[in-house]
């Protein structure tokens, strides 16, 4: 009676081991993706999607129809889902974000011929609608935010994140004309905070050139109302990537604890069985 | 009342009996009931690691019926599309999607503990020769079944993927690039090669697959479990021949034992597929986001993460011999490193099964075959390199070193007192 109990407890304490393992390994690996996903030194701002704020990703539809849709498509999402799941009224979705003719059933399709785009770009622009799965949202972010005027590049800008791209910079009239500038920046002390002169007070300062500035009062929107759009987009597109994510998240718990409801029942009840067997 | 309801029950019991019998009299349906369950007596010394045989049979059971459900949405003609319909407009498609998804990862996961329990308590060895002989056929046989598996949502890795693995047949000598052609069915990757490997993956695999765990199970049935000790319980029977110290398999093992241990499997594996199902790029990569793409290979191809100590093995043959060049060779060490395990049963000459009565040496051996397993799995998901190179090629010669020499070690080491009942 006692051994079987025994077995039990040490089954149970070999799981507990595997399950840290699992955990440990499950912290380590996405660090392993970082590393290999960053192509340029630009250092990242973080963005952490928020699919529960339903503005922004309202937001970030329209800037998406508006900026992004005439070349690039989101071919496997309809827009029928989209609004329900965006709580958009449907007429509103006909009036307001359909501009080709299509039904609200059907796939949010681009009207830019392949062979128009191929002319125009060397390449038909990707369908964007697993973006933020492949490149993940942080890239999206810094990769939409760090636009800059090259003349030497076809369309007249560069890009950051994305050297020598070959998209023009479509939000440049929302975030005004950025430049690739030599700028004074504080100085980091060894300990992260900013070094400051001794006797006044004043923080000493080096120039740092690659920095990005925006002429000021060139763009539609402030430095804030512009990140705040971008994150916007970026935050559609993730809802994009996978649109049953919360819904995901919200059943897992309730099968979580119901399997765990199960186990304590199936424990108890293999606990009579295991009263049975003498050693 | 009461005496009433009694004779009711008599009744409806009486009816069920005389069922059992008439079907019992065209069918052997208890008579197989109790051979394989009520009468199978299994060591009552079963431990942690005899989980992961029931739940590779839960995982299998979770792979059918999901694959069954994806099977009536995908269209390897429109496969990648198709992947994404099922992702977005089937009713829990995404569900079944990252179930299954998330159930090969499972499936290897309880395998190869599965297998490693089979190591550590010498569960190959006489008079199980043929039940280890099966089970190395199945692993062999899910290996295929998970490649051809992978390649179905054709998206970019999974194009690349089995670019480099097809090319593999064209690196043997002569007949090798026809060969290749004939496996591929096209001069490239193409739908041809999708639609056959979509016809292996959803009858020709699984079939073989079932036909192979029933046979695993019947061989197992017939020779009995081994257990952590590995004595015979059959050598000690009570005057009705029931072995002393077994127990009968059901209730004592489904129930007492099984069941709530695949409650927190379910528990680990639903919290994959509910909170994690790319496992960070591990379970589902990235690169298979983008549909296929002949012209844009991805920046790092690598495997899914269980076949990555196979393939650091592959990569680990870096040098071209008998004027045959080194892919060949890579082919031959990951293929010989999937089948070598199949001769344990012959390469073992300890006179003892399990590790617990060995000696140091076997206990050091499988310790380091455990370590270079994770290395070579970690080094298989990551870019080439001079140093993991050479890692990779030490880890290879650790790995088959282990099974090469274990007719020496276990022979020369000094083994415990082997006690005649199971101990704990």
């Amino acid at each position: 009676m006692k051994r079987i109990t025994e077995i039990g407890l040490k089954g149970m304490k070999a799981t507990r081991r595997i399950l840290t393992g699992v955990c440990l390994l499950a912290c380590l690996m996405p660090g392993a993706q970082v590393l290999a996903m960053s192509g340029t030194d630009w250092h990242m701002e973080p963005m952490k999607p928020n699919l529960q704020d339903l503005p922004s990703l309202q937001n970030g539809w329209r800037l998406y129809v508006n900026y992004c849709l005439g070349c690039h498509s989101l071919q496997y999402q309809r827009y029928e889902r989209t609004a329900d799941d965006l709580g958009v009224p449907h007429d509103i979705v006909l009036d307001e974000l359909i501009f080709t003719g299509q039904k609200i059933g059907e796939h949010m399709t681009s009207a830019m011929s392949p062979e128009l785009a191929k002319q125009w770009f060397g390449g038909p622009p990707p369908d964007l609608t697993m973006v933020a799965r492949t490149r993940g949202e942080e890239w999206l972010y810094n990769y939409l935010k760090t636009f800059y005027v090259d003349e030497a590049r076809p369309f007249g800008v560069n890009n950051k994140v994305f050297p020598n791209v070959g998209m023009p910079n479509v939000l440049m009239g929302l975030q005004g004309t950025q430049r690739s500038a030599c700028i004074q920046m504080p100085q980091i002390a060894a300990n992260g905070g900013e070094r400051r002169d001794p006797l006044t007070g004043e923080p000493i300062t080096e120039e740092k050139c690659g920095q990005l500035v925006v002429d000021e009062g060139s763009g539609l929107y402030s430095p804030e109302e512009f990140d705040q759009a971008v994150y916007d987009i970026v935050n559609f597109l993730y809802y994009v990537g996978e649109p049953s994510r919360l819904e995901r998240y919200r059943i897992g718990v309730y099968v979580l604890l119901f399997t765990l409801i199960l186990f304590v029942f199936t424990y108890l009840l293999g606990r009579e069985f295991q009263k049975d067997v003498k050693h | 009342m009461a005496g009433q309801n009694a004779s009711q029950e008599g009744k409806m019991a009486r009816a069920w009996f005389s069922f059992m019998d008439w079907v019992d009299e065209r069918f052997p349906l208890t008579e197989t009931f109790e051979y394989h369950m009520s009468r199978y007596w299994a060591p009552k010394n079963f431990n942690f690691w005899y989980y992961f045989g029931v739940l590779s049979m839960v995982v299998l059971v979770i792979q059918l019926l999901t694959g069954i459900w994806l099977t009536m949405s995908y269209s390897p003609s429109s496969a990648f599309a198709s992947v994404e319909y099922i992702m977005r407009d089937v009713e829990y498609g995404w569900l079944l999607r990252y179930l299954h998804s998330t159930g090969a990862s499972a499936f290897f996961v309880v395998v190869y503990l599965h297998m490693f329990r089979g190591l550590m308590y010498g569960s190959y060895r006489k008079p199980r020769e043929l039940l280890w002989l099966v089970g190395m056929a199945i692993f062999a046989v899910l290996i295929i079944e998970g490649f051809a598996g992978y390649l179905l949502p054709w998206g970019n890795m999974s194009f690349w993927a089995g670019q480099v693995i097809v090319s593999l047949v064209g690196a043997i000598p002569s007949i090798g690039p026809d060969l290749m052609e004939w496996v591929r069915g096209d001069f490239l990757m193409s739908d041809i090669t999708l639609n056959r490997f979509f016809a292996l993956h959803v009858i020709a695999l699984p079939l073989v697959l079932v036909m192979l765990v029933f046979v695993h199970i019947v061989a197992l049935h017939h020779v009995g479990s081994n257990n952590p000790d590995g004595i015979e319980i059959k050598k000690n029977k009570d005057a009705n021949g029931i072995p002393l110290d077994g127990i009968p398999f059901h209730p004592y093992y489904t129930i007492g034992h099984d069941l709530p241990a695949i409650m927190i499997f379910l528990f680990i594996f639903f919290l994959v597929v509910f909170f994690a199902p790319e496992m960070g790029g591990y379970f589902i990569e990235k690169p298979n986001f983008e549909p296929a793409n002949p012209l844009k290979t991805p920046e790092h191809i690598a495997p899914v993460w269980y076949y990555t100590p196979f393939y650091a093995m592959l990569r680990a043959a870096t040098f071209p011999l008998f004027g045959i060049p080194a892919k060949f060779w890579g082919f031959v060490v990951m293929a010989g490193a999937i089948v070598l395990p199949a001769a344990l049963p012959w390469l073992d000459r300890s006179p003892v099964k399990s590790i617990r009565y060995k000696g140091w040496i076997s206990k050091v051996t499988l310790g380091l075959f455990v370590v270079t397993f994770f290395v070579l799995g970690y080094l298989g998901t990551i870019p080439p390199s001079p140093v993991a190179t050479k890692i990779a090629q030490l880890g290879t010669a650790v790995y088959f070193a282990y099974f090469v020499l274990m007719p020496w070690y276990t022979r020369v080491e000094k083994t415990k007192p082997v006690p005649d009942r199971v101990t704990s």
